[in-house]
C-alpha cells in the first residue's frame, strides 16, 4: 500500500509490546487457507485456496480486494495460513523451549522448584522487571539451572529425565532405557501443561507468550505484497523466493494429510512430517546449521524471512540504518592548488543535475526570472517550478515556452535552480571513519569531469587521485544549509577532536616548498619575491630588504612572517631537528629550531613538524588555536599557495645521480657487509661446534637466528650512514627525507646501499624446499644471502636470488595490509555501535541514550580536545612565554 | 542466587591499584543524586559482592564515592551505586 498521509491516522506510539502470536490470531486474521500448492489455473487466473488467492490483497491495478473492497493502493493486504496437519517446533524458539522443558515436571508441567521458593522468586522477579530487566532476566537464567538440576518433581514427585537439545530444532529425553526423540506433539503437550505462574518465573509473558504457541500448528501466510511476483521480458512468472517455500511447506502438508486419512505406515508419516519440519524451519531461517536448504532449480539457496532482515544487505543495515539517496552526486576527484580549502569544483554537468529550492521573493524575482529563461539546460538555470497558487510542479525539461513560465513567476512560486558558485555541499569519501570524513563546501562550478578539490584537504579525507572517487550531497531545506555552513564548513574541522591539533595541513610537495622557501641559503631579488607574494594575494608593501648590497634581497622567513598576525609568538623544533642537525635551544647552528616573535619568523626552517597535517603543537595549530578558524583557513589559502609555487620556481626532481656514491664510499660498504658476513659464518661455526652462548630463554637456534639479525641489521644502518654521508646534503631525495615530505633514511639506505635483511612472520627467510629456500644454495645453508639478506640496492639493481627474496617479503606486507585493514574495519563497527548513543550533556556527565551516566565529567577534566593544546587544556610554558613578551613589548 | 562470600581482607583497601572507596551518608546520597539530576539507576553500579562493598559493610541501594586517579584531572569522582548480586 503506497503512503498516503491524508489517509493514515495519527496515533501517538505509546510502547511497542513483543509477543507470540497465537494461533487462535493467526486462524482470526487468516482470510484465506491455503491448501493447494498451484499458483495459477491454466488460464493464468490464480487459484482459490493457492499462494495467490485473491483474497491475499489486490496488487495489480485496477483491481478490486475481495477482502476489502479497495484497489491496490489502499489495501493493504490480508494474511492466510496453512493448517499444519502435524504441529512443528519453530526454530527461533528451540533454544528457549529446551531450556522450559528442562526446568519443568515431563508429568505435572510445573517448574521443578518447591511451591514456597516459587512464589518467593517470583515476587522477586516481578520486582525486579521493571527497574532492573537486565537482573531479571539473570535471574531467570539461575531459576532455570535450579529447575532443571532437579531430578525428582518437588509437586508430583515424578522422577525427571534430562532433555537433550540437538540443534536446530530436535529434542531427546535420555530415559534408562535409552536416548527417546521426543515429537513436536509431545513437546506441544508439555508445554500446555506449564501453568501461567510458572511460566512467568521462567521469562514467558503468559499473557502475550505462552508456551505452546512456540509449536506451530498453524502457519501464517503473509500478504502477496510482501512477496511480489515479478515479470519477465518473455512475459513469464517469476516468484518471489517466500513464495516458493511456502508452496514447498503446502505441498509437503497436503501429502502429510492425505498420508494421515490413508492411515499409512508410521514409518511414512514420520518420514513426511520430517520434511515438513524441515520446509518451516527453512520458510523462517534457511541458514540454520545442520539442516536441508531450500533451493532453486539452479541450486541457489531460497532467501527466506531470517535472509531478509540479516546481515549487511538485510532489512536492517541494508534499509533502514542505511539507505540511497536523492540530490548526491558521485565521480572521480583531482587536485586544485589554486581553489580555496573550503571549495570544492563541481563539473557543469553536475550542476545542472543537482538542484537548490529557492522561493520567489518580490527581492529575487528578476534573478528567478533570469533562472528560468535559461532552462534546464544553461548554466546557471532552472530544472523544476512550483507554483503556489496553482499547486503544480513544472518540468521544464519539457517546456518549450519558457519565456511564459518566467513571466508568470510570482511571489511564493519555487525555483528549483542548478547548483551555483557559493552554495554550500557536503563532500564524503569513504570509509567514513571520522566526522571530517563529511565536509561542508562552497561550491564552485567549472569544466571538466571531476569534482576538484584542494590538496590541503586531503589528509581529513585520507583521499589521493589514483582514481579516489567521492560523493557530494546537496542539503536544500533552510536549516540543512544553515547547519551546513554554521557547523560542517571545512576551516571548521582544521583542528581534530581526536587528539587536539591540526588534521589540515601540508602534505609532501608543501613540505619541501615550505624548506626551500624558508632555508637560510634562498635569499630572493624584488621580481621574485613579489612573483611569490603574488600568487598569495598579497597586497601592500614589500618590507626592509635582508641585504641591501649589492642588490636588495629578501629572504623566504620574511616572505612568511608577511602572513603571521604581528602578536604571535612560537617556538618549536623543526623536523630536520635530528642527528647532526639537532638543537635544543633558540641558539641554533642548524637553523633546525623555529622561532616566530612578533609575527617575525625569526629562524628556523618550516618543514613537516611546522607545516605538516597530522602534526600537533605546529605553528598552524596555534594559529587554528589562538587566532580562529579563519584565519587559518586564510593562512592555508595564501602561504601555502607560495609554498608550492617556490617549488615551480626552482623545481623538484630526483635521478639516480642524486643517489650515486663515490668507489670510495661503495667500498666502504663493502667492507662492512663483508665484515658482517663473516661475522655471522663465525657465529654459525659457533653454533655447530656448540660453543654458541644462548641469550636466556632461548634456545640454541633462537639464539642463533637472533644474534644474525643483529648483526646484520647493524650493518645495514652501517652501510646506510656511509652512503647518506657521501651524498649531497642539499640534493632533492635528501631534502625530502629530512624535512618529512617523502621517504625515510631506511629508503635512501635501500636505494643507495643496501635492502638489508627480507622477512616473512619476522624471521629471515627459511620457506621454500626442505632445507633451503632456493636450489641456488646448498641444503641447510645459513649464511646471510641464503636467507634473505640482500646486499644489492635500488641503484645499482639485485641479483636474481635477491629479487626473489625482497618479492617473498613485499608479499607479504601486501597481505598484511589487506587482512589488517578488514580486521580494523569490523573493530570499527564494533566500536561505533557500542559507543555511538554516547553524549556530552550540559552539565558535563557523559550519558546514554537512557540518561544513564557513563562518565561524571567528560574525559574527566571536561576539555574539549579540539580545544585543547594537544589534549592539555593549557600550555603552561606558552603562556609565560607571551607573558614575558607582552612585558617587552609594552618596554 | 548470591553465593555466600568468604572473609576478604582489609589488605586489599592498601593495594595501590584499589581506589579510596567512601560510604555516603543517606544525606550525602540524596545530595549527589540531586546535584547530578539522576534517578539511583543511571548511576554506574557496583555488586554488593565486589570485595570492596563488602568490607565497607555496603547494602544495596547504598551510594559509594570512589576517588581515582586520574591521567587528565589528576583526581577524579565516581559514584557507583551498590545493586544485589
Amino acid at each position: 500500500m503506497a503512503y498516503r498521509p491524508d489517509f493514515v491516522e495519527r496515533y501517538v506510539i505509546d510502547k511497542i509490546v513483543f509477543g507470540i502470536l497465537s494461533p487462535t490470531e493467526i486462524r482470526a486474521m487468516s482470510r484465506v487457507t491455503v491448501i493447494t500448492p498451484e499458483l495459477y489455473a491454466p488460464d493464468g487466473t490464480p487459484i482459490q485456496g493457492g499462494l495467490r488467492d485473491p483474497a491475499f490483497g489486490a496488487i495489480e491495478g485496477g483491481e478490486r480486494c475481495p477482502v476489502c473492497g479497495n484497489t491496490r493502493l489502499e489495501c493493504p493486504g490480508h494474511f492466510g495460513r496453512i493448517d499444519l496437519a502435524r504441529p512443528v517446533v519453530h526454530p527461533g524458539f528451540a533454544p528457549k523451549i529446551a531450556s522450559l522443558l528442562q526446568a519443568t515436571c515431563r508429568a505435572c508441567g510445573r517448574v521443578k522448584i518447591p511451591p514456597e521458593r516459587a512464589k518467593y522468586l517470583l515476587a522477586i522477579l516481578r520486582r525486579l522487571r521493571d527497574r532492573w530487566p537486565k537482573l531479571a532476566d539473570n535471574l531467570v537464567k539461575e531459576i532455570e539451572k535450579e529447575a532443571a538440576s532437579r531430578m525428582e518433581c518437588p509437586h508430583c514427585g515424578a522422577r525427571q529425565y534430562r532433555i537433550r537439545f540437538t540443534r536446530p530444532y530436535y529434542f531427546y529425553e535420555e530415559r534408562p532405557e535409552g536416548s527417546v526423540r521426543l515429537t513436536p506433539i509431545e513437546i506441544r503437550e508439555r508445554l500446555e501443561r506449564i501453568p501461567d505462574e510458572d511460566a512467568e518465573l521462567l521469562g514467558v509473558n503468559p499473557k502475550r507468550a505462552r508456551p505452546e504457541w512456540m509449536v506451530l500448528t498453524v502457519l501464517p501466510v503473509p500478504p502477496v505484497s510482501v512477496r511480489p511476483s515479478i515479470v519477465l521480458e518473455t512475459a513469464q512468472r517469476a516468484e518471489d523466493d517466500l513464495t516458493h517455500a511456502l508452496s514447498e511447506i503446502v505441498r509437503i502438508n497436503e501429502r502429510l494429510k492425505k498420508s494421515l486419512i490413508q492411515n499409512s505406515p508410521e514409518s511414512i508419516i514420520e518420514q513426511q512430517w520430517e520434511l515438513l519440519q524441515n520446509a518451516v524451519a527453512a520458510y523462517i531461517d534457511n541458514e540454520l546449521p545442520n539442516m536441508l536448504q531450500l533451493v532453486h532449480k539452479r541450486r541457489r539457496p531460497l532467501k527466506t524471512l531470517a535472509q531478509r532482515l540479516r546481515g549487511k544487505e538485510g532489512r536492517f543495515r541494508g534499509n533502514l540504518s542505511g539507505k540511497r539517496v536523492n540530490f548526491s552526486a558521485r565521480t572521480v576527484i583531482s587536485p586544485d592548488p589554486y581553489i580555496s580549502i573550503n571549495e570544492v569544483g563541481v563539473p557543469y554537468e553536475v550542476a545542472m543535475t543537482l538542484t537548490v529550492p529557492i522561493m520567489v521573493t518580490p527581492e529575487n524575482i528578476e534573478f528567478a526570472r533570469r533562472l528560468v529563461l535559461n532552462g534546464p539546460n544553461k548554466w546557471p538555470g532552472a530544472v523544476h517550478v512550483y507554483k503556489a497558487r496553482e499547486g503544480i510542479k513544472l518540468d521544464l525539461r519539457f517546456r518549450q515556452n519558457l519565456k511564459q513560465v518566467a513571466e508568470s513567476l510570482e511571489p511564493g512560486d519555487i525555483v528549483e535552480r542548478h547548483l551555483m558558485n557559493g552554495d554550500i555541499v557536503l563532500f564524503n569519501r569513504q570509509p567514513s571513519l571520522h566526522r571530517m570524513s563529511i565536509l561542508g563546501h562552497i561550491v564552485r562550478v567549472m569544466p571538466g569531469k571531476t569534482f576538484r578539490l584542494n590538496l590541503l584537504v586531503c589528509p581529513p579525507y585520507n583521499a589521493d587521485f589514483d582514481g579516489d572517487e567521492m560523493n557530494l550531497h546537496v542539503p536544500r531545506s533552510p536549516e540543512a544549509i544553515a547547519e551546513a555552513r554554521e557547523l560542517l564548513l571545512v576551516q571548521k574541522h582544521i583542528l581534530t577532536p581526536r587528539y587536539g591539533g591540526p588534521i589540515i595541513g601540508g602534505r609532501q610537495d608543501y613540505v619541501s616548498g615550505a624548506y626551500l622557501l624558508t632555508v637560510k641559503t634562498r635569499v630572493f631579488t624584488k621580481e621574485e619575491a613579489s612573483r611569490l607574494l603574488a600568487i598569495a594575494g598579497y597586497r601592500g608593501e614589500l618590507p626592509e630588504p635582508a641585504i641591501l648590497k649589492p642588490r636588495p634581497l629578501w629572504t623566504g622567513k620574511q616572505l612568511v612572517s608577511l602572513f603571521l598576525p604581528e602578536d604571535f609568538h612560537f617556538k618549536g623544533r623543526a623536523k630536520i631537528n635530528a642527528g647532526d642537525l639537532s638543537c635544543d635551544s633558540i641558539e641554533c647552528f642548524h637553523d633546525s629550531f623555529v622561532v616566530v616573535r612578533f609575527g617575525k619568523l625569526l629562524e628556523g626552517v618550516l618543514d613537516k613538524k611546522a607545516i605538516g597535517a597530522e602534526e600537533p603543537e605546529n605553528i598552524l595549530h596555534m594559529l587554528a588555536l589562538e587566532y580562529g578558524h579563519e584565519k587559518a583557513r586564510d593562512f592555508l589559502d595564501r602561504v601555502f599557495r607560495m609554498f608550492i609555487r617556490m617549488l615551480e620556481l626552482r623545481g623538484l626532481s630526483i635521478s639516480l645521480g642524486d643517489l650515486e656514491i663515490p668507489e670510495e664510499a661503495k667500498k666502504k660498504i663493502k667492507e662492512v657487509l663483508d665484515k658482517a658476513r663473516e661475522r655471522v659464518l663465525e657465529l654459525i661455526e659457533e653454533y655447530r661446534k656448540g660453543t654458541l652462548e644462548p641469550i636466556p630463554g632461548r634456545s640454541l637456534e633462537e639464539s642463533l637466528e637472533l644474534k644474525i639479525i643483529e648483526v646484520l641489521s647493524n650493518a645495514r644502518d652501517e652501510a646506510g650512514r656511509i652512503a647518506i654521508s657521501y651524498l649531497d646534503p642539499f640534493n632533492d631525495v635528501f631534502i625530502m627525507a629530512k624535512t618529512g615530505a617523502r621517504g625515510s633514511d631506511v629508503n635512501i639506505t635501500q636505494m643507495a646501499a643496501s635492502l638489508g635483511q627480507q622477512t616473512v612472520r619476522g624471521r629471515r627467510i627459511s620457506r621454500g624446499f626442505r632445507t633451503r629456500t632456493l636450489p641456488h644454495f646448498k641444503p641447510g645453508d645459513l649464511s646471510p644471502e641464503a636467507r634473505g639478506f640482500v646486499r644489492g640496492n635500488f641503484r645499482d639493481g639485485l641479483r636474481p636470488t635477491e629479487v626473489f627474496f625482497h618479492a617473498a617479503g613485499g608479499r607479504e606486507g601486501l597481505v598484511d595490509t589487506a587482512v589488517k585493514t578488514s580486521q580494523s574495519g569490523y573493530m570499527q563497527r564494533r566500536l561505533i555501535n557500542a559507543l555511538q548513543d554516547l553524549v556530552v550533556t550540559n552539565d558535563g556527565t557523559v550519558r546514554d541514550a537512557y540518561g544513564n551516566i557513563i562518565q561524571f565529567r567528560y574525559g574527566e577534566d571536561g576539555t574539549d580536545p579540539m580545544l585543547s593544546y594537544h589534549g592539555k587544556p593549557v600550555d603552561i610554558d606558552r603562556a609565560i612565554e607571551y607573558v614575558r613578551s607582552a612585558k617587552q613589548a609594552s618596554g | 542466587m548470591p553465593k555466600r562470600p568468604g572473609k576478604v581482607s582489609r589488605k586489599i583497601l592498601q593495594h595501590e591499584l584499589v581506589p579510596e572507596h567512601r560510604l555516603l551518608s543517606l544525606e550525602e546520597a540524596a545530595e549527589v543524586l540531586r546535584r547530578l539530576g539522576v534517578k539511583p539507576w543511571q548511576l554506574p553500579q557496583i555488586s554488593v559482592n565486589d570485595p570492596v562493598a563488602r568490607l565497607l559493610k555496603a547494602k544495596p541501594g547504598d551510594i559509594i564515592e570512589i576517588r581515582r586517579r586520574s591521567p587528565t584531572a589528576g583526581e577524579a569522582i565516581f559514584y557507583r551505586i551498590v545493586v544485589p548480586q
